[in-house]
């Protein structure tokens, strides 16, 4: 920062030079002093309306620049420092120090006296300031105002209005940072509060009726009630008094029986910073960490509220090994021995790890297939892919380091979201493009409600047509551009033409993000690879699940060396030091290749990790080819794989074991261990595996994992791109339509499990298509529609929305709505569409 | 001796004096066009020059406030009038707009014309339903003769004219909560910068004037700055309208040229009523601290009220004679206040709230000696730490009330109960029980 950038002003004695623009409360902050306040939050606009921070403030004025005093103490959160300003804070000015002690009694009359039973207790900035700044005694003996308790803004979040403070920090939250503005203030004087709509609150029965219907175009939640983003438990960490709980949390714990460590989240690809809290062993709660670079101070409610998985019932302890139809559960050495003895019998192998790994237990996966299992046929990728997928990813992503930042990405002049969906599948990626206010463009079939709130701008595409939509947008490139349209999307071809051009040239020097549904969009990598040259644009690959960019650099995929190398083009020294000896190995196959394989009889034996055959593209077949296979499973929890495996090995959720995470940027997450645990990671269960089986392998340790990645360092040349042409465009029949679908980003996740309120305040599952092809097969608005396939059917109520002709949308893992086990079906499928006989009408 | 100098209010008492008839039979509408036959930098000195103070309380200098709009940069610039008339006492705005609705039009259109802006707004009080009516009926007569839309009195100036009656919050009366009403949020005031002449209504440059401010107008474009100097005092200058209520033979709206004391106006409306004498008196308004008969010869301009401990505020003097027990009036007060703070502001909120209940209880006869330290104190924790100036203003009557009147809270403490008689200060029957 140049000089003539930075504002030198003095505070309680101390010059200090900083950025012009800050405030006066940060300033103070730079110089060590701190000024207490409630409203003033760092990542929020100032408001200015608890009053807390009032110091005494002069500055330069007229033409001889002679101090100036204020004649009323100002508030610190809300001015900005000036060249030569001088401030005196409570520490050096008594007029600063009465008028913030002024504040803080009239804060704390109407405050209950119940710090001993708040989950706040303890962590709480009121009790702080009450402390620093309040009378020892309160001189208030007047009836303090009171309100039932508690009033429930979600399913998850209560709110006690007798503590709130009414400094705005939720609201403004809401309203600012994800664009969800589901609280207001509301009422005035003392009765003002923090609320959602609520007739009996707001005395407006006469309304009440006409708001409980549907408004067009608001969503609700899975409970009936309003949609309150996925962001909301922020406002639960942000609240600087005990007015906002977790009704998870609420009456719990103590903060000062908790310990606390930061950690990183295992949830989606970005990896955020959070803060696990725990007592005598169980996690209590998680809170959003600070990183400036990820996540600033925010998490998503799945990164918040969703722990519980990793102490589900169903957990697994010890070792369980099949006598008969049973899985009995044995010792270690003996559930060792009997995996061993599946594995070491194994004629031909093949491992499915999933795609949740830490790197170190992607790299075990990666030696023990190839140096323990001699196979090559491997593949993290546990839901719908494509060989065209698998090649771009080693193209384009394995061993390239860390390519565009999410800091980056919020920077850019445009960004290109190509099959992902920023606010579900991206979380924190969604909540750094609002606030940075980037120029965002979609190829998506519909303007989602995070697209709109992002200001984003559609490109209509049909599912599976991405490819001639980059294509397209790549020809486009050039022209002048024309202002483009509002997130509800053109109407005409000539605005779509338009639109297409302005993105084209928006997009030089922009990025292209590229998500994980493409891998059923034939011929979209190979387009993204070649619009981003044709456009000047990045590119960026943001999977879903936090490990899939690990197991990338692991090379847990056919032909796929560490580094993202190819198997073959390592040399002899570098495949020793990997693998422990040279290799020989048949070419591999990827995950559609393994399951038809194991149907056919030509491998016998399975080795699987942490993954849900329900999220497999077709589970039946992948049920019925596990079934008649050996199966050693390696599994934090007891469901999903265990019915059909020979043997089980638990083995550690993140909580209980250190490891690194990559993010989709590239960036390692290395965190630590949260509880103490005997649970074994994959790779020490793997490494004594492979012990047992006679392999001297240094998998299960995290120094030496890393000594071999660091010594193999960056590979030399990249895999060539994948060059698949675009398909035609499916030929729809009649009550037919293209699929569209991902998954929301609370939804019947595994790693939602045993939440139910979380689960309750999700969005409520609806079926999306445009009014004509609702009329086409009779369904209106409200409505329940069947959408079907040879395999099944999902019937959801019916929203009409502006999608293109012929397109349905499911989530893809809702209540009512697993697409992948009801329909076997994926983004870009041909589904069939009926309206539902009419079953709401029957009921009385 | 100053008298009365009726201009705003001289034609109240015409036949039909709303309509706009009778409003052009008394000459309404030629300031207009000698505005138009002005440049509007003309007319925006005529008024800066005329010295006129903003007569909604604070006393800004309206065409200072003018000028301090940036230059015109394509983009719309907009005027609100402030009628959000709800501060107890004062009652000018309301009875002006009954009576005259044109010559706030008439105002409303030589501003528009002086600063640029072609979409003006009036934020009524929203109780005024009547009112509120008679405007809409103005405004639809005016657009109907001409005067309002495009190619205002024939020349290419347009303009449009919103009536917005607001849902009845005093807040709304504080110009950014104003706005943030107008524009359809909840009124609660702005933090300032950025200030409304920069970006106000919509984010865009904005004149925020009183009804009685921009109905001067006119009087100031037809007879210049000059003629409006001559009246009042040096630092206010021109007339304005006191109202007097209370315990007055003649309650009402006098207009006289600023400066005029409240003996002489007390004189004009038939002094106090017969067999009591005055016992104190708000010279502003309720935000406004108490003066008592001590005052009654401190000329009411801006200047003079405030060296004497006081504002002029809004002139809206009411008058308690000796029956009036102070403790119960300060209390009805301060209901209000606690009423109507809106709630954003820590001081305001919750110090009318402690107050509230200290003078209730007082008032009650359970008060402590305690309760006084709290009366003396807590308005110092709200003065100068609130977030606008409407809670500066809310104890002022507390506060003046204890300078006068301590001994009647120690009455009220040391007997347990009010030593006045309620009913001998009813201005009507009083109901036996």
């Amino acid at each position: 920062m140049s000089a003539e950038d930075l504002v030198t002003c003095s505070i309680d004695g101390i010059e200090i030079a900083v950025p012009k623009n800050t405030l006066i409360i940060r300033a103070a902050e730079e110089a060590g002093v701190m000024i207490p306040r409630f409203c003033d939050h760092p990542l929020l606009a100032p408001v200015a309306a608890c009053r807390q921070c009032l110091v005494d403030v002069a500055s330069p004025a007229g033409p001889e620049g002679k101090l100036r005093a204020f004649p009323k103490p100002q508030p610190a959160c809300a001015m900005t420092v000036t060249p030569g300003m001088v401030v005196n804070t409570q520490l050096t000015s008594a007029a600063a120090k009465t008028a913030q002690e002024q504040v803080a009694e009239l804060i704390l009359i109407n405050h209950p006296l119940d710090c001993p039973i708040c989950d706040k207790g303890g962590e709480c900035p009121l009790q702080n300031q009450a402390m620093s700044t309040g009378r020892s005694v309160s001189r208030f003996t007047e009836k303090k105002n009171t309100f039932p308790k508690p009033l429930a803004l979600t399913a998850q979040i209560l709110l006690d209005r007798e503590r709130c403070v009414l400094c705005q920090r939720c609201t403004r939250f809401a309203a600012q940072i994800p664009g969800d503005p589901f609280i207001a203030l509301q009422r005035r004087g003392v009765n003002q509060q923090i609320g959602r709509f609520d007739a009996s609150v707001l005395g407006v029965a006469a309304v009440a009726d006409e708001a409980a219907d549907e408004a067009e175009g608001d969503v609700l939640a899975v409970d009936g009630t309003p949609f309150a983003g996925y962001f909301a438990g922020n406002i639960i960490q942000i609240c600087p008094v005990g007015a906002l709980t977790s009704a998870e949390y609420r009456f719990r714990a103590r903060p000062f029986d908790l310990v606390s460590t930061a950690t990183v989240a295992e949830h989606d690809s970005t990896c955020s910073a959070i803060r696990v809290d725990y007592r005598r062993g169980q996690v209590l709660r998680r809170l959003a960490g600070d990183d400036p670079e990820l996540n600033q101070e925010w998490i998503t409610d799945k990164d918040r509220f969703g722990f519980h998985w990793q102490t589900a019932p169903d957990r697994l302890r010890r070792p369980l090994v099949r006598r008969g139809d049973d899985l009995v559960e044995v010792s270690w050495p003996e559930g060792l021995a009997a995996a061993a003895e599946v594995l070491g019998s194994a004629k031909r192998a093949a491992v499915l790890p999933g795609g949740r790994l830490t790197l170190e237990d992607a790299h075990a996966y990666a030696v023990f297939a190839r140096a323990v299992l001699k196979t090559d046929s491997i593949d993290f990728r546990a839901r719908p892919s494509s060989p065209e997928e698998a090649q771009f990813l080693a193209h384009f992503a394995a061993g390239a380091g860390t390519g565009v930042s999410l800091n980056e990405l919020a920077a850019a002049p445009a960004v290109l979201l190509v099959g992902f969906e920023a606010e579900d599948e991206g979380g924190i990626v969604y909540l750094r493009l609002r606030e940075a206010g980037t120029t965002v463009y979609a190829l998506a079939p519909f303007a989602s409600r995070g697209l709109a709130r992002l200001g984003g701008t559609l490109l209509p595409t049909l599912p599976g047509a991405e490819a001639s939509a980059l294509a397209k947008l790549s020809d486009a490139a050039g022209p002048v551009p024309e202002p483009g349209a509002s997130a509800k999307g053109p109407t005409s071809a000539d605005a779509v033409q338009t639109l297409t051009a302005s993105a084209a040239a928006a997009l030089a020097g922009g990025v292209i993000v590229l998500g994980e549904r493409l891998a059923t969009s034939p011929g979209a990598y190979s387009a993204a690879v070649a619009a981003a040259e044709r456009l000047g644009a990045k590119l960026v690959w943001i999977p879903r699940r936090a490990g899939e960019r690990a197991a990338l650099e692991a090379g847990l995929l056919p032909g796929l060396a560490p580094g993202g190398r190819a198997l073959g083009d390592l040399t002899e020294a570098e495949t020793t030091m990997i693998f422990g000896g040279p290799l020989d190995l048949e070419p591999g196959l990827d995950l559609p290749g393994i399951v038809a394989a194991v149907r056919a009889g030509e491998i016998d034996t399975v080795l699987v990790g942490g993954l849900e055959l329900v999220d497999l593209p077709v589970p039946p077949a992948a049920a019925t080819a596990l079934k008649g296979a050996k199966v050693v499973a390696l599994q934090v929890r007891g469901e999903g794989i265990s019915p059909w495996a020979d043997v089980v090995l638990p083995v550690a959720p993140p909580q209980e074991k250190a490891g690194t995470f990559i993010n989709w940027e590239g960036r390692l997450r290395p965190f630590p261990q949260v509880l103490t645990s005997t649970a074994l990671s994959d790779g020490k269960v793997l490494q004594a595996l492979a012990a047992k089986l006679g392999f001297t392998l240094g998998i299960g340790e995290l120094a030496t994992v890393h000594q071999v990645l660091d010594r193999l360092g960056p590979a030399g040349r990249r895999q060539p791109a994948p060059a698949v042409a675009p398909p035609e465009a499916p030929a729809l029949g009649a009550g037919e339509a293209l699929l569209s679908t991902w998954h929301q980003l609370v939804d019947d996740a595994a790693g939602l499990d045993g939440e139910p309120r979380l689960a309750a305040s999700a969005p409520a599952p609806k079926a999306r298509l445009n009014a004509a092809t609702a009329q086409g097969v009779g369904a209106r608005a409200g409505d329940d529609l069947q959408v079907s396939t040879a395999a099944g059917a999902v019937t959801l109520p019916v929203v009409i929305d502006d999608l293109p002709n012929g397109v349905v949308h499911l989530p893809t893992k809702s209540p009512g709505s697993w697409v992948r086990v009801a329909l076997n079906a994926a983004n870009g499928d041909v589904v069939r569409i009926a309206a539902s006989s009419g079953a709401k009408e029957a009921q009385p | 001796m100053s008298t009365l100098a009726p201009l705003l209010t001289s034609r109240w008492g015409d036949p039909q004096s709303w309509t706009l008839a009778a409003y052009r039979e008394a000459g309404g509408y030629q300031a207009l066009a000698k505005a138009f036959e002005m440049e509007p930098a003309a007319v925006l000195n005529a008024v800066k020059d005329s010295g006129l103070r903003g007569r909604g309380g604070a006393g800004f200098p309206t065409g200072v406030k003018w000028s301090f709009l940036p230059p015109p940069d394509g983009g719309p610039r907009y005027l609100v009038v402030n009628a959000d008339e709800s501060e107890p006492g004062t009652c000018k705005d309301i009875p002006l707009m009954m009576a005259d609705p044109h010559s706030l039009i008439e105002g409303v259109i030589i501003t528009s014309y002086a600063i640029g802006c072609h979409h003006a707004f009036i934020y009524l009080r929203g109780e005024v339903v009547h009112v509120y009516r008679r405007l809409l009926h103005a405004v639809s007569e005016a657009r109907a003769a001409g005067l309002l839309g495009d190619g205002v009195m024939g020349t290419d100036f347009k303009l449009e004219l919103t009536v917005h009656a607001g849902a009845g919050a005093y807040i709304c009366g504080e110009e950014t909560a104003l706005l943030d009403s107008l524009e359809g949020r909840r009124g609660q005031p702005r933090l300032k910068p950025p200030f409304p002449a920069v970006a106000g209504l919509y984010a865009r440059p904005t004149v925020v004037n009183n009804v009685e401010s921009i109905a001067s107008v006119p009087w100031i474009v037809a007879n210049g700055a000059d003629w409006w100097k001559s009246m009042g005092t040096e630092k206010s200058t021109g007339v304005a309208i006191y109202s007097l209520s209370g315990h007055v033979k003649r309650p009402g709206q006098y207009e006289a040229p600023l400066g005029i004391t409240m003996r002489r106006l007390l004189e004009l409306a038939g002094g106090i009523r017969d067999g009591h004498e005055l016992k104190f008196w708000m010279p502003g308004g309720s935000s406004t601290p108490m003066f008592t008969a001590e005052q009654l010869d401190v000329p009411l301009d801006y200047d003079s009220v405030a060296a004497a401990g006081s504002m002029l505020g809004t002139r809206a003097l009411q008058c308690f004679d000796d029956t009036v027990c102070v403790v119960r009036a300060v209390s009805r007060w301060m209901d209000f206040y606690a009423h109507e703070s809106c709630g954003k502001c820590t001081p305001c909120r919750e110090g009318t709230f402690w107050l509230r209940a200290v003078l209730r209880r007082i008032e009650a006869g359970q008060g402590k000696m305690d309760d006084l330290q709290i009366l003396e104190d807590i308005p110092g924790s709200i003065v100068g730490r609130a977030f606008c100036p409407l809670g500066d203003g809310a104890p002022s009557s507390l506060t003046s009330s204890l300078k006068f009147f301590r001994d009647e809270y120690v009455q009220h403490i040391d007997q347990g109960r009010c030593p006045y008689d309620h009913t001998a200060s009813y201005l009507f029957e009083a109901v036996a029980a």
